[in-house]
């Protein structure tokens, strides 16, 4: 079989899941990469070390930020000539656009968000899950290529072997852009919860703590938020111990505690770290669907009837402005920090 | 002068998030559960009733499903929006995202296109926000993805564009096609009089013929459909006289998962 696999990266910054897609093309046969960019020569060198056995590179400044429409149809003219049989993707905000708008072009559809996927008979099966992962469906593409987009840590990432090396092949650049962006400031601080093997995530209940004195001036709302960028300041600390990520709760960031970018849940990011620590969350439904499949859960809330535990493999009932800071003290201890 | 702006708002029928949805006999089942707006495409009805409001113009909410999904058009029509039309064919049962969004794409002609076609970042059913990107490319219309915000100003759209890197701003000329997110504002309730405006609306009803196209052909299907494997797992609850006991604890059993 032959696959390409296109590896997204925001500024250089690479989608490591652009590197599992990689080894989940090499267990079905040939892996050919695919970069898009402006100035791209390492991202060209790690996708060969990654284990690519050829790549395709667009370096040009048409196609310096990510853009639909030029992205787009530089694909699927590739994709076209070189008639792949799978096109992997690593699913982020970027990737659906682009997989969405080749599908289009080439008449094939998307497997989205696949979690899995096997040949049978010949054909290729993805399971994915489907409403909000209460249930899960095996789903196959007639058209030619099947497309799939992969969720970050469901296969394995091949190892990085320096010693790899090729050239790679220019691709015909088509600059049909239709939008503009004219700015960009980037996240107070870098999230990538998809990626975190930890995640540490602090809900409302990281505001309550009536025995910190906010400095004077502040109205109520201010020093709710002050209380709670305190208590965010210990899960980050805890976080970091582990070499985590912060989340939060849609409590947390409607209440002005923290950005967007952390949160987990229905309308924020789904997760799957290997261990996932929720702090002063209660466990509603919305925010269960976006870290139930977490490999380990710890709860730590003060309510012993708070939903979260009925998820969590270890739950304790707490005030987390105490059982935070003794946890992190205890993991320093003992991971040698 | 302003000139009044024609905007389309794409909604869906799904089951209430709050449904236990389960795999039944090889279908989706979700027991009494209501069927609800779409919550992600409340937003989308959000920003396309702030926008009309920010200038000046009309919301057109545009659904395609079965006539229950007639009670989502509703909801939208309660919460401000002019008109709202419903594609229902029962030919359109087993649509795929290309599928829909060329049916959708038709409708919009048919409405008489739009100035602004505003969408959801995905449906919370099965889809996987890729309906907004093939509306677009299936138009030619320039995509505008994930607004958080959304201005109109002398014929283009500037949006701020939310990801996890964090905004760009990003413009196209008009029309446009553009997925809004959360950071829009919370969707507002509908009011009395809208509730009432709604339940009054006679909905049009257009099926493939009245759209002059056949049944999309379908690529991507479904062939199994499972229940995810039952969660087993016990909490085990952790006690101790200090939270230095407790983390001690804790911190052991955590260890031991092997998964730092
Ligand atoms: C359409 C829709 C989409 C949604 N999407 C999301 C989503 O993506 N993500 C999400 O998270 N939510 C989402 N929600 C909101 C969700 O329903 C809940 O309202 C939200 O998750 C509650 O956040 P919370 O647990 O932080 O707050 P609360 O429910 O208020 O819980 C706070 C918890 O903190 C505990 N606590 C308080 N003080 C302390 C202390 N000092 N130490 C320890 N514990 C303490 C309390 O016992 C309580 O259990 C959505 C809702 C809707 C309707
Ligand atoms: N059946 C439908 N009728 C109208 N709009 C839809 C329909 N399905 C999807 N959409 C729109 O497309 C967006 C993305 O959907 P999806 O690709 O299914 O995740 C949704 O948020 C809606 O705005």
């Amino acid at each position: 079989m032959k696959t390409f696999v296109y590896v997204d990266h925001f500024k250089g910054e690479i989608q490591p899941a652009s590197w599992e897609a990689i080894g989940l093309g090499k267990t079905l046969g040939s892996v050919s990469a695919v970069v898009f960019g402006s100035g791209v020569d390492a991202i060209v060198k790690a996708a060969f070390e990654y284990g690519a056995d050829e790549v395709f590179v667009a370096d040009d400044s048409a196609l310096e930020d990510f853009r639909p429409e030029p992205y787009a149809s530089t694909f699927s003219a590739l994709a076209s000539s070189q008639s792949p049989d799978l096109i992997l993707f690593p699913i982020t905000a970027r990737t659906r656009e682009l997989a969405a708008m080749s599908a289009v072009d080439l008449n094939t559809g998307v497997l989205t968000d696949i979690a899995a996927l096997e040949v049978v008979d010949g054909a290729l099966v993805a399971t994915r899950p489907i409403y909000e992962g209460k249930v899960m469906e095996k789903t196959v593409c007639s058209g030619k290529p099947v497309m799939a987009s992969i969720r970050p840590r469901f296969f394995p990432k091949p190892p990085r072997d320096e010693s790899k090396s090729g050239t790679a092949t220019k691709v015909e650049v088509k600059s049909d852009a239709l939008t503009r962006i004219e700015g960009y400031s980037a996240s107070e601080a870098a999230v990538n919860l998809g990626d975190a093997g930890v995640i540490v995530s602090g809900g409302r209940g990281v505001s309550n703590n009536p025995s910190l004195n906010p400095p004077a001036g502040l109205d109520e709302k201010q020093a709710e938020i002050w209380r709670a960028q305190q208590g965010f300041a210990l899960i980050g600390e805890l976080a970091g111990v582990l070499g985590g990520a912060v989340g939060a709760s849609r409590a947390a960031v409607d209440g002005g505690y923290i950005p967007y970018s952390h949160q987990v849940g229905q309308t924020g990011k789904v997760v799957t770290p290997d261990l996932y620590i929720a702090c002063g969350i209660s466990g509603a439904i919305q925010h269960l669907v976006g870290m139930r499949n977490a490999k380990v859960i710890v709860a730590i809330n003060k309510d012993p009837d708070a939903p979260i535990f009925t998820q969590a493999r270890y739950g304790v009932v707490g005030d987390l402005f105490k059982i935070v800071p003794a946890l992190t003290a205890e993991f320093k201890k003992k991971l040698g920090k | 002068m302003e000139v009044p702006l024609k905007i389309i708002a794409c909604i869906k029928q799904v089951p209430d998030s709050e449904a236990k949805v389960k795999a039944e006999n090889g279908q989706v089942t979700w027991g009494e559960a209501p069927l609800v707006i779409n919550p992600f495409d409340e937003y989308a009805v959000e920003g396309a009733l702030l926008t009309k409001e920010a200038n000046s113009g009309t919301v057109t909410a545009l659904c395609i499903g079965p006539e229950s999904a007639k009670d989502a058009l509703k909801h939208a029509l309660a919460m401000g929006a002019d008109e709202a039309v419903l594609v229902s064919d029962p030919a359109l049962n087993e649509i795929d995202s290309v599928g829909a969004a060329r049916v959708l794409a038709a409708a919009i002609k048919k409405i008489g296109g739009a100035d602004m076609i505003v969408f959801g970042r995905q449906t919370l059913d099965n889809g996987s926000g890729l309906t907004t990107a093939q509306v677009a490319r299936v138009l030619g219309l320039p995509l505008l993805g994930l607004a958080g915000q959304i201005k109109v100003q002398d014929g283009n759209v500037t949006i701020d564009r939310v990801t996890e890197e964090g905004r760009q701003t990003v413009t196209a000329k008009m029309p446009v096609v553009l997925s809004v997110v959360q950071s829009i504002g919370e969707p507002r309730y509908p009011s009395f009089m809208g509730i009432r405006k709604a339940s009054k609306a006679n909905i049009p009803v257009w099926t493939l013929g009245d759209l002059g196209m056949d049944a999309p052909a379908t690529v991507v299907r479904r062939t199994e459909l499972m229940n995810p494997p039952v969660n087993e797992t016990k909490v085990e609850m952790i006690a101790g006289e200090t939270p230095e006991a407790i983390a001690e604890a804790l911190v052991q059993k955590i260890i031991a998962e092997k998964v730092l």
